[in-house]
């Protein structure tokens, strides 16, 4: 069994904030066609401001509930927007779900995509089908539970996640929004995939690389 | 290829912008210390009055920031472009304009303000700050009429700003600031028209795209998507188009009274809204509607995107009472 420190947690932040920069461009594109075209500027602007803060923590006194809190609170107050909440209270609820703990092992890893999706569901009031983020974050943390559960390694459950998000990600272009800005063009967004959704596959495929390894 | 403007580095803009507006405005408005986002009034706070925070993303100047000062809103707390604010500058403007008789949230319904605002909201509350929140859903373009609740705020937050801003001034209850910032709404529409589009100053590319002899009705303020697009028509033509579209809402009388609201996405020329404005009062001439004021130029707009929207306040005289309470902000001045 491998387990995860903290300072696995804060390259996990430089990660996903070097993937989510090289893809800023792709999402404001498709948050363009549906929204208005500033997804991938809020979503990298967020992820280097918690990148930035995570590193700057003392490594030998940050536990891992204090990694994901010190991300919370910089993303949600370089960002605003949509994603500022919705991904701030994602990791505050990660933080909550490893509190007491010095590393993650398997199963904490397991719990704490469950508490992200179950945040981001909360503070965004979306059900699945609303061509959401929700629609790539529910699915990941449910693969990830039920291969957890029969019993496969942490890097198998953490793919298990990433190709359920692409696949929720791919299935919101049949949907029509329910939540969001786009929720006002009715089947007009048909065809098209949710930014959020998109970047969520990004930051999920992100966090496997970190964690698997 | 990338659009021109000028600005030094697209991701600096929105506070580069507030170093002018300070620089500009001093005798109106002051940024908080430690909370350079958060744009307050100089006569703030006032004992006993209701504070007024509005705000939302940057780059619909004057809206939101314009609008602070006596006898309007008393705070603005200021988004990066096209996005909401985080919690903490909404936190500091409502500390700010705290007067003991409780702080009202208005600002315009998207999901993102909507969420951070009620963040703001709920940590305000742990210390004891009231705060009570009314959307403005102004835009008929953008949800039916038995959904209003689902609809944007536009342009009309200007009517409902001045409502409220007014009742707040003149020392109303939190009550009542509630009851007329509502009733506000529900008195104003908007419509609006895009004939090309804006880019944020971060990708310098066109949010979206428009053929070169297109336009789409209902268009939203951040390029959001309308309801039909089809090929440019005449001024005349779209003014039609949306005060028809806005009297099958508001159903006037003969005899009602109205303030109307011709503004510019950002490039449209004052000529071609005055133009929009001829046919506008036209129609409501024709319908034995009065035109109580008339407002013409950029007071909601959309970076530089080319375009307009029509507003018309259906007044009666509490409503027309507000519009006319004096007001001194920035970039607003009445009475």
């Amino acid at each position: 069994m491998t387990t995860i420190d903290t300072a696995r947690l804060v390259a996990m932040f430089a990660a996903i904030a070097a993937d989510i920069s090289a893809d800023r461009d792709r999402l404001c594109a498709l948050d363009g066609v549906i929204g208005d075209a500033d997804h991938g500027i809020a979503m990298e602007l967020g992820f280097a401001a918690a990148r930035d803060a995570v590193a700057g923590l003392d490594p030998a006194a940050a536990d891992p509930t204090t990694i994901f809190n010190t991300a919370a609170k910089s993303f949600l107050n370089a960002v605003g927007a949509s994603s500022g909440p919705l991904y701030a209270t994602a990791f505050m609820r990660a933080g909550a779900a490893v509190k007491g703990k010095a590393e993650l092992e398997d199963a904490d890893v397991v719990a704490l995509f469950r508490a992200m999706a179950k945040g981001i569901q909360d503070r965004g009031k979306a059900e699945a089908g609303e061509k959401t983020m929700i629609d790539a974050w529910l699915p990941a943390a449910q693969a990830m539970g039920d291969a957890a559960g029969a019993g496969t390694d942490l890097a198998g459950a953490l793919a298990a996640a990433a190709d359920a998000a692409r696949a929720g990600a791919e299935a919101t272009k049949d949907m029509i929004a329910g939540k969001g800005r786009s929720s006002r063009l009715g089947e007009r967004a048909l065809g098209h995939m949710d930014p959020g959704a998109a970047s969520a596959v990004t930051v999920i495929e992100a966090m496997r690389r970190s964690l698997a390894g | 290829m990338q659009t021109k403007k000028l600005i030094n580095d697209g991701a600096k803009a929105v506070d580069e912008m507030l170093l002018g507006v300070l620089a500009a405005h001093p005798r109106h408005v002051r940024a908080l210390e430690g909370s350079p986002r958060s744009i307050v009034a100089r006569h703030a706070p006032r004992p006993g009055k209701v504070g007024l925070v509005v705000g939302g993303g940057s780059g619909h100047e004057p809206t939101f920031l314009g609008f602070v000062g006596k006898g309007l809103a008393d705070a603005c707390a200021v988004g990066n472009v096209f996005a909401s604010p985080p919690p903490d500058p909404i936190i500091e403007c409502a500390k700010a304009v705290n007067g003991g008789a409780g702080v009202l949230f208005t600002y315009g319904n998207y999901a993102g303000d909507v969420m951070n605002f009620d963040m703001a909201a709920e940590m305000l509350a742990m210390d004891d700050i009231e705060v009570r929140t009314v959307l403005t859903t102004d835009d008929i373009a953008s949800a039916p009429a038995d959904q209003r609740h689902k609809r944007r705020g536009v342009a009309g937050n200007f009517f409902v700003f001045k409502a409220t801003g007014a009742a707040c001034d003149r020392m109303l209850s939190f009550d009542e600031c509630e009851r007329i910032a509502r009733k506000a709404n529900d008195h104003t529409f908007t419509m609006g028209v895009a004939l090309a589009p804006c880019s944020l100053p971060q990708t310098r590319r066109p949010n979206f795209e428009l053929g070169e002899d297109e336009m789409e009705m209902g268009m939203g303020i951040h390029g959001e998507p309308g309801v039909t697009r089809g090929p440019l028509k005449s001024a005349d033509a779209v003014a039609d188009e949306i005060i028809d579209r806005i009297f099958g809402e508001m159903v006037p009388s003969r005899g009602d009274r109205v303030a109307v609201l011709v503004n510019s996405l950002g490039s449209t020329p004052l000529m071609e809204l005055y133009i929009l404005n001829s046919r506008v009062a036209q129609r409501l001439a024709d319908a034995g509607i009065q035109t109580h004021a008339t407002w013409v130029g950029n007071y909601c707009t959309s970076l530089e995107m080319a375009g307009a929207s029509i507003t018309l306040h259906r007044l009666d005289g509490e409503l027309q009472d507000m519009l006319d309470h004096p007001c001194d902000c920035a970039m607003f001045r009445a009475g």
